[in-house]
């Protein structure tokens, strides 16, 4: 099947304008700025079943009408941060098709009736915002951007803004702060950023891929995409696949495909042959599920089935783990991450991810004992529905389910 | 020379993407401008960005200390920043950055005697299939290099320092 999100894999240099254009590019927007009101652009999007990719699965229509119309100006952010250990997969797209990412900033923008769109990216994607730079020029200089777009009274300009160095600021109210020149660290919510969000003014954050699905839908309608995975996941999806496969990289794949197809068909399988142990589907904050029976990896991913097993499919960032890998090794290195990127904000997950990084050290130096193996779980447990943001709770997750589904790997590095 | 008169025209350009009311928007970029030389940021340059956007010395200095991109040590001419992450330890980033200390002969943390590469060990840089991979942070920006190998990455600090990378 024809990519529908990686359209660079098919048709070479779509991102040069012209091969962009005449691939049927910018006709989605221009339709919608010329012919469609907002709201109408809203529940196209609404009624495909288009779900949020930056972890969370928010369904992206709905999110769009509750832009509060009572409070001006409006702004669109696109999510370009992507820290999640495990997920490259935003980054393929700017770099590959860049302009059907950018005309969804734009068909976003016009729905919600925001005039000023910033591109939130990482700082290490420095090289990536020239780039973007480059191209949003070239859409001004066609008459994509700017006043009076295709002759009518809607305007828009579209800004990058580089990060430096922060997993943190992926969370979208601590990305807004970070636009405002201000540490990135979370808001307290309510209120949501479509009502409170950039200067306090009502804001829609979508992450890129979301956004970079839009344009397809205005030119194809909700139908088409709605047909495309599974009823709770409509679409498809790229799954960033990492770790001990042979040959790791993005997949664009539908909804439902099962974990089995991906890692072994497009995959290529386990490295060595070695038998899958562990799954984590989003990346280092997820679950780790056990995969004790072949069974398990016939799960089709997609949103509800993934959580039969015990965990969410969050970005889709499946890193694979393979029977030689020991999960006390395997959570020091997550609860590391956490512990390096808690923003410090509130005490449960500023102390919590520390003390957990003590345990999980001396587990995996060998210094720890059975009761450390416990009095971690009880710390991570502790921590759970506690914590301002999400990033308190992800920090619990590998560590919750690695002893509760891999004690052994623990109790066999603990002193007797 | 002050950042205002050495680059007018970026200090400019930056300030017009923020609403004129909201320019403490403008601290993020100004700060990569004024560690763009030196590859740190002095207590002057601080002061100036604070004063540009109109924002307090120590709101700034809050900003610096919460990003890991912004330096206020000088070190190296070039930080060498190296994922050994969940995805890329997968993958044999430990055991690749343990070969490069010891070609080097650095620990991580430190930096080479000839002040050209300080070597880091960083998070994610999101191209965990590339590994293993690392950024050069230095005056020509952030650039990625994936799918390294130790010898080829003698060869990219042979090409740095010949390239007038030695430091003063
Ligand atoms: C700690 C943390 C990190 C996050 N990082 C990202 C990220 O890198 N990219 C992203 O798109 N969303 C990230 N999110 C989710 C955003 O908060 C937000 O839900 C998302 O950008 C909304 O876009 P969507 O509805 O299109 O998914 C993160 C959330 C948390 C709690
Ligand atoms: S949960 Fe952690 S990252 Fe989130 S606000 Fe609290 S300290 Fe910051
Ligand atoms: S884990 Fe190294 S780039 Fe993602």
């Amino acid at each position: 099947m024809a990519h529908i999100l990686l359209r660079h894999r098919d048709i070479p240099d779509i991102h040069r304008l012209e091969v962009y254009k005449k691939n049927g590019g910018f006709a989605a927007f221009k339709n919608a700025v010329t012919n469609m009101k907002p709201a109408e652009v809203t529940d196209v999007v609404k009624n495909s079943g288009l779900r949020g990719r930056g972890g969370a699965g928010f369904p992206t229509g709905l999110k769009w009408s509750f832009i509060d119309n009572k409070n001006w100006p409006h702004y669109v952010v696109a999510n370009a941060d992507e820290s999640e250990p495990g997920t490259f997969k935003d980054r393929e797209i700017m770099e590959g098709n860049p302009f059907q990412f950018l005309e969804g900033v734009a068909i976003a923008s016009y729905a919600v009736s925001a005039n000023v769109a910033y591109v939130y990216l990482r700082g290490e994607f420095w090289q990536l915002a020239e780039f973007l730079d480059e191209k949003i020029a070239e859409m001004e200089e066609a008459g994509y951007l700017g006043k009076n777009l295709f002759g009518t009274d809607y305007s828009l300009k579209l800004y990058t803004h580089l990060g430096a160095g922060a997993y943190i600021c992926g969370e979208e109210t601590a990305l807004l702060e970070s636009i405002e020149g201000k540490r990135g660290q979370p808001r307290v919510r309510p209120p949501f950023p479509p009502s409170y969000g950039l200067y306090g003014k009502p804001t829609i954050v979508n992450n890129v891929e979301t956004l970079t699905n839009v344009p397809l839908i205005l030119a194809n309608g909700a139908e088409w995409y709605k047909n495309m995975g599974t009823p709770d996941s409509a679409g498809v999806k790229i799954f960033s696949l990492s770790g001990r496969v042979r040959k790791p990289g993005n997949y664009e794949l539908p909804f439902g495909t099962t974990f089995r197809e991906l890692i072994f068909t497009h995959g290529g399988g386990v490295q060595d042959s070695r038998k899958v142990k562990a799954i984590m589907p989003a990346g280092a904050s997820s679950s780790l599920i056990l995969v004790d029976d072949e069974k398990v990896l016939d799960t089709p991913m997609d949103y509800a089935s993934v959580r039969t097993l015990g965990a969410d499919l969050g970005s889709a960032s499946v890193i694979v783990v393979d029977e030689t890998v020991s999960m006390d090794w395997l959570v020091n290195k997550t609860v590391h991450f956490f512990r390096h990127e808690s923003c410090g904000k509130c005490t449960p997950c500023r102390e919590g991810t520390y003390w957990m990084s003590h345990l999980t050290e001396r587990i995996h130096d060998g210094r720890a004992t059975k009761a450390d193996v416990d009095l971690l779980l009880i710390v991570a447990k502790q921590m759970q529905g506690k914590c301002l943001c999400a990033l308190g709770e992800f920090s619990t997750m590998a560590v919750v389910t690695g002893i509760e589904r891999f004690r052994n790997d623990f109790e066999k590095v603990v002193k007797a | 020379m002050s950042l205002a008169t050495k680059y007018p025209k970026e200090v400019k350009q930056i300030l017009s993407k923020y609403p004129p009311e909201h320019k403490r928007s403008a601290v993020m970029p100004l700060l990569y401008l004024a560690q763009r030389e030196e590859g740190y940021l002095t207590k002057t340059a601080m002061q100036e960005v604070a004063k540009i956007v109109d924002i307090t010395e120590t709101d700034v200095a809050a900003i610096v200390g919460f990003y890991t991109l912004y330096h206020d040590k000088k070190e190296g001419k070039y930080r060498m920043q190296v994922c050994t992450d969940l995805p890329c330890a997968l993958r044999g980033a430990d055991q690749f950055m343990e070969n490069l200390c010891a070609n080097l002969g650095i620990k991580v943390g430190e930096t080479t005697e000839d002040g050209l590469i300080t070597l880091e060990a960083v998070m994610c840089l999101a191209a965990c299939d590339k590994a293993p991979v690392f950024q050069t942070q230095g005056p020509d920006g952030i650039k990625y290099h994936e799918n390294m190998t130790v010898d080829r990455t003698m060869e990219l600090i042979a090409a740095l320092k010949n390239a007038g990378g030695e430091a003063k």
